[in-house]
């Protein structure tokens, strides 16, 4: 084990963790937003977009994430009218690119626990709500998700982890993360154990700090229900 | 239907020719109901007499067919989709009319994931938008009025199936209903606890609740109702005042359903 390698690359590892978590925030953050929406399209009663919605679920969770990170970085350059258009410089940069199909991914994943979560919620609760005439907004608001959401926890903690994970795929598309900057470093010293046992750690770390995340949030909400 | 002029007679709700299928299965065959102001009605029958759907058609819980409804001389108004199927005309008239008829229902329905206080304010702020103060002053009334002043803080899961159903009660007294509909309040309760409830039912119908409910409580429906209503297979069998029905039945069904409920 040559200690002194981990000591000199572990400020390079230390930048890539950096992106991986810039990488993950983002796309977490825009993932959950598409996931609500995707359960609610999922829900509707609009058959089309229901139907359309379904589609892109069906599409995102049956291809590798891999596939559809070289499809948005390789693939849509190939488009005219995309490299005319307006989102182009943010679609050159790989950065974006990886954000995107990790957003659309998870969005896809997540619009599921949502909506698993959303039909958890007991009918007669929502009935309750309606006879007391709150309006669907309200009763979304107030009733359903507020549960859904103790509902869906565990499972999208799960899914916030495979996030973290799948992060690493944005390597193949020349991001210098967590991942990529292990891959150079080993690849320029022969010395794969030493780097990617130091990498394996950074990812370790993120995800305890989501998984006790999760539990805090998860812990504190029963607390107040006891079910 | 124009509403009668002497207000003690006024009718809070009038049902007229109400019709409801599931499918195949026709519910309500053409029902027709009036319960008068401060008038406590007893809906008795089988299961599957359809008493529940009528209930439920008052609230629109359930769109009936076919038939009109009235509550408070305000009629519902139904329009059919483009697929024929019967639906509300109107978004916020259901909305409206849904705040002025109380439910109060079979499995009790408290938000599990908000306190007893929490639900009984819940819809107070947040849809008539009573500042939140004045609606914890009155839930805290409430609750006292219903026995749990006690239980405020506690969450539904933390109750008795009689605290609970008492909590929805207090929940639905909160809206300050003009008609109140109770589907089964005390059927899903153990022998011991329901009494609690009916006790607390009672005091409503004493204080001159207009009050419709659905009970298998022969007891309870014969000595608080004004009149009691007995459905069979989605049509009213029997209609009258409770020592009349109880007493002497015309319909030879009511005769029988009452024989095995060990009325008769």
């Amino acid at each position: 084990m040559d200690l002194t390698l981990i000591q000199t690359s572990l400020p390079q590892l230390a930048a890539g963790a950096v992106l991986t978590l810039e990488l993950v925030l983002l796309s977490l953050a825009a993932g959950i937003v598409l996931a609500v929406a995707t359960a609610f399209g999922r829900l509707s009663r609009l058959r089309p977009l229901s139907l359309l919605v379904g589609a892109y679920v069906f599409v995102f969770r049956s291809t590798p994430l891999l596939v559809q990170i070289f499809l948005i970085y390789y693939g849509l350059g190939q488009f005219e009218a995309v490299r005319a258009s307006l989102v182009w410089p943010l679609l050159r940069e790989p950065y974006w690119c990886a954000i995107l199909a990790l957003t659309l991914n998870t969005g896809a994943y997540g619009g599921e626990i949502i909506r698993g979560g959303i039909l958890s919620v007991p009918f007669g609760q929502i009935e309750a709500a309606r006879a007391l005439g709150m309006a669907p907004g309200l009763m979304y608001r107030r009733i359903i998700l507020p549960q859904a959401f103790r509902q869906v926890l565990p499972a999208y903690g799960n899914e916030m982890i495979q996030v973290v994970q799948a992060s690493s795929l944005a390597s193949t598309i020349t991001l210098m993360e967590l991942t990529g900057v292990a891959r150079a470093i080993a690849a320029r010293t022969y010395q794969p154990l030493e780097v990617f046992l130091v990498a394996g750690a950074f990812y370790l770390l993120l995800n305890l700090v989501i998984a006790q995340g999760v539990r805090l949030a998860e812990r504190r909400l029963a607390r107040e229900t006891r079910r | 239907m124009s509403a009668p002029v002497t207000p003690a007679a006024q009718p809070a709700i009038v049902v007229e020719d109400l019709h409801k299928r599931f499918g195949d299965l026709e519910v309500l065959k053409g029902v027709s109901l009036t319960a008068r102001e401060r008038e406590v009605v007893a809906l008795i029958g089988s299961s599957g007499s359809g008493k529940s759907t009528l209930l439920r058609c008052i609230n629109l819980l359930e769109v009936p067919d076919s038939g009109r409804v009235w509550i408070e001389g305000e009629e519902l108004r139904l329009t059919t989709d483009r697929s024929g199927r019967a639906r509300p005309a109107d978004r916020r008239q259901v909305d409206r009319i849904r705040r002025r008829c109380g439910m109060v229902f079979q499995s009790f329905n408290l938000w599990t994931h908000r306190s007893v206080l929490e639900n009984v304010i819940e819809a107070p702020v947040h849809v008539l938008g009573q500042p939140r103060d004045e609606a914890v002053a009155r839930a805290e009334r409430l609750l006292a009025k219903v026995g749990l002043d006690q239980k405020k803080d506690a969450y539904p899961a933390q109750l008795s199936g009689g605290q609970q159903q008492r909590a929805a009660i207090a929940r639905m007294l909160a809206m300050e209903p003009q008609v109140m509909l109770f589907d089964e309040p005390t059927s899903a309760l153990d022998p011991e606890l329901v009494g609690e409830v009916l006790r607390v039912m009672r005091d409503l119908a004493d204080e001159g609740a207009t009050m419709l409910i659905v009970t298998h409580e022969m007891a309870f429906a014969r000595e608080v109702s004004d009149k009691v209503v007995f459905l069979h297979q989605g049509r009213i069998e029997e209609e009258g005042p409770p020592e009349q029905v109880f007493g002497n039945p015309s319909s030879e069904r009511c005769r029988q359903f009452l024989a095995r409920e060990g009325r008769l």
